[in-house]
């Protein structure tokens, strides 16, 4: 899967109270949590934010609460897909079982805010056209980009499809 | 090679001959827990996959806690869901208010969570029953779907760090203060991905309420679980319960990635300052932080040995001019036994809100909101800008001695001072 997007960058520990504040958890809708996604650090980042966009951040991007409401809210605000330095654990699983695609890569510092970044998930390249870099990080491992793939967790287990 | 606890409740649960760091496996869930907030998610989840019974009904729990008692027109919303849900599937672990309390508090409370279990939940803060000798995990709604279709979940193995506490407590040092000095040493992502496991003579003589204090706050350090060997206090702990624990100790040649050891001896009570659960200082260090409310509770800090420490501090004493004291036991069962004891009138003497159990007021949801500017000492296991409340408001994290000290000085006390 290769994904492009402009890039939005974020520090470290950008935790899921930052994603999507406590008091939006009263829905469950995609598109109504990415409405406020990010809120809290950065009040306009959903007006901000197009169609297909780039989030690239520090380490321990998604720490804290368990709430799956975090990568919605991203994947709500039109985000296609998110670099980091690392990923909190439990982010990490509710990204692949919702079909949120997302890379780690040590080469974050590299990329700018605005910059243009091509992904491919199945190779772990970065391309950043906006500076004419490549960067290669490591791919995902097989059984989880076929969860990615299949658009989730459910659908792949519905597909019978076992570790 | 040997195997750590975590390593053989993962490897029991996974029916395979053997397991190794990094692999991914798939296990089958003992529990697995929802709550308001996780539980509507996983059970659309749920029913968008076609699927129409749980796979045993019998090792489903749903707890309304996070917004419950409703605090709104929507959360009751989502909390009917769970009942709705428990209804139609014959779950008989839905606790509706009045026999429920804080999930983390409940499940051990009332022996739905075991020693030697592998238990799954959709909040993050499952780890707490890693203090029983349990395999306990934050995951996400999906994931939850996913167990209430096949009872299983997928997890990559762990490494395991030790942590070795040897010394002697001071007194107002506690089981909270052990694991904010321990999230201030190694950082909110020390344990990414990891199991951390507490030992040493220290945690030996810590009891359970402590126990789950720690355990409960792994997740700040981003560990997968915080896990602690049963010994006769767990043993004590869960005599009663129907069902029957498992067992599971380290073996001496285990491998972990990493072993701290630390004397513990001089520890001070310790606050972890705005806006990370890392920022810890010993509480001597921070002079003249005024408060605007202390909170004393939640899954971390809200049973019945905190309260019993939050009084002894209260009793005869007078909440400072200004500060707002909310105290929330963590169950309904907890909330008796400090009627009995005569906790909650020494709380409500001293000019504190006794509340009903409730998540509410520790990820700013409701019964305690801090607004704008605003500054809370409290019990809770996050700090993260505007987790109670205002994006410009403060948040200190502490021991329930320290909250009550403070709630009575109005500024952050060590509890000696009003002694």
């Amino acid at each position: 899967m290769i994904i492009k997007g402009k890039v939005h960058k974020f520090s470290d520990d950008i935790n899921t109270d930052d994603i999507i504040a406590a008091k939006y958890l009263v829905s469950t809708d995609a598109q109504e949590l990415g409405k406020h996604c990010m809120e809290t650090i950065n009040p306009t980042f959903s007006q901000a934010v197009g169609p297909g966009d780039i989030i690239v951040a520090g380490n321990n991007f998604g720490c804290g609460s368990s709430r799956e409401h975090a990568p919605l809210a991203i994947k709500g605000c039109g985000v296609s897909a998110v670099i980091a330095k690392s990923f909190a654990a439990i982010f990490f699983r509710n990204a692949i079982n919702i079909g949120l695609p997302f890379l780690e890569s040590a080469d974050v510092d590299k990329i700018n805010e605005g910059d243009v970044v091509e992904i491919d998930l199945a190779t772990g390249v970065i391309n950043n056209l906006t500076q004419s870099k490549q960067f290669k990080t490591q791919a995902f491992p097989e059984f989880l980009q076929q969860i990615v793939e299949c658009g989730g967790l459910i659908n792949y287990i519905k597909r019978g499809a076992h570790v | 090679m040997g195997y750590t606890i975590a390593e053989k409740i993962l490897l029991k649960h996974s029916g395979q001959k053997s397991i190794k760091p990094g692999e991914f496996i798939e296990v089958k869930v003992d529990v697995a827990l929802a709550n308001d907030i996780t539980a509507p998610l996983a059970i659309s989840e749920f029913k968008k996959s076609g699927f129409k019974k749980v796979f045993n009904k019998n090792k489903i729990v749903l707890v309304p806690d996070h917004f419950a008692p409703a605090k709104d027109l929507r959360s009751a919303n989502q909390c009917k869901i769970l009942a709705d849900f428990a209804k139609e599937q014959g779950i008989k672990n839905y606790f509706e208010i009045g026999c429920m309390g804080i999930e983390h508090a409940l499940l051990p409370e009332k022996g739905i969570v075991l020693p030697g279990d592998l238990i799954i939940g959709a909040d993050s803060h499952t780890c707490t029953y890693g203090a029983l000798g349990a395999y306990a995990t934050g995951m996400g709604s999906t994931d939850l779907a996913r167990a209430y279709i096949d009872g299983k979940c997928w997890l990559k193995v762990p490494t395991s760090i030790k942590f070795i506490y040897k010394g002697k407590l001071n007194k107002w040092v506690g089981g909270k203060d052990l694991i904010l000095y321990t999230i201030g040493q190694i950082g909110v992502d020390g344990a990414l991905y990891k199991v951390m496991e507490f030992s040493g003579p220290v945690i030996r003589k810590l009891g359970m309420d402590d126990r789950f204090s720690m355990s409960n706050m792994a997740i700040e350090a981003g560990a997968r679980a915080g896990l602690i060997e049963p010994d006769e206090k767990t043993k004590k702990y869960i005599s009663g319960f129907k069902r029957k624990p498992k067992f599971y100790y380290s073996d001496p040649d285990a491998h972990y990635e990493k072993i701290y050891e630390w004397d513990v001896t001089k520890l001070e009570p310790q606050v972890s300052c705005p806006h990370l659960p890392s920022n810890t200082q010993p509480v001597n260090s921070l002079k003249n932080i005024k408060i605007d409310q202390a909170v004393i509770g939640s899954c971390t800090n809200g049973r019945i040995s905190d309260l019993r420490i939050a009084a002894s501090l209260l009793k005869g004493k007078k909440v400072a001019k200004g500060v707002k004291l909310i105290i929330f036991p963590a169950t309904q069962k907890i909330y008796l036994q400090a009627v009995k004891e005569g906790l909650a009138e020494i709380f409500v003497r001293a000019g504190g809100v006794f509340s009903t159990p409730t998540c509410g007021p520790c990820l700013g949801g409701h019964m305690g909101i801090l607004a704008d500017g605003e500054v809370a000492i409290a019990t809770t296991n996050r700090n993260f800008l505007g987790r109670m409340g205002s994006p410009k408001s403060f948040v200190y994290l502490s021991n329930p001695a320290v909250a009550a000290a403070s709630a009575v000085t109005g500024r952050i006390t060590h509890p000696d001072k009003i002694r």
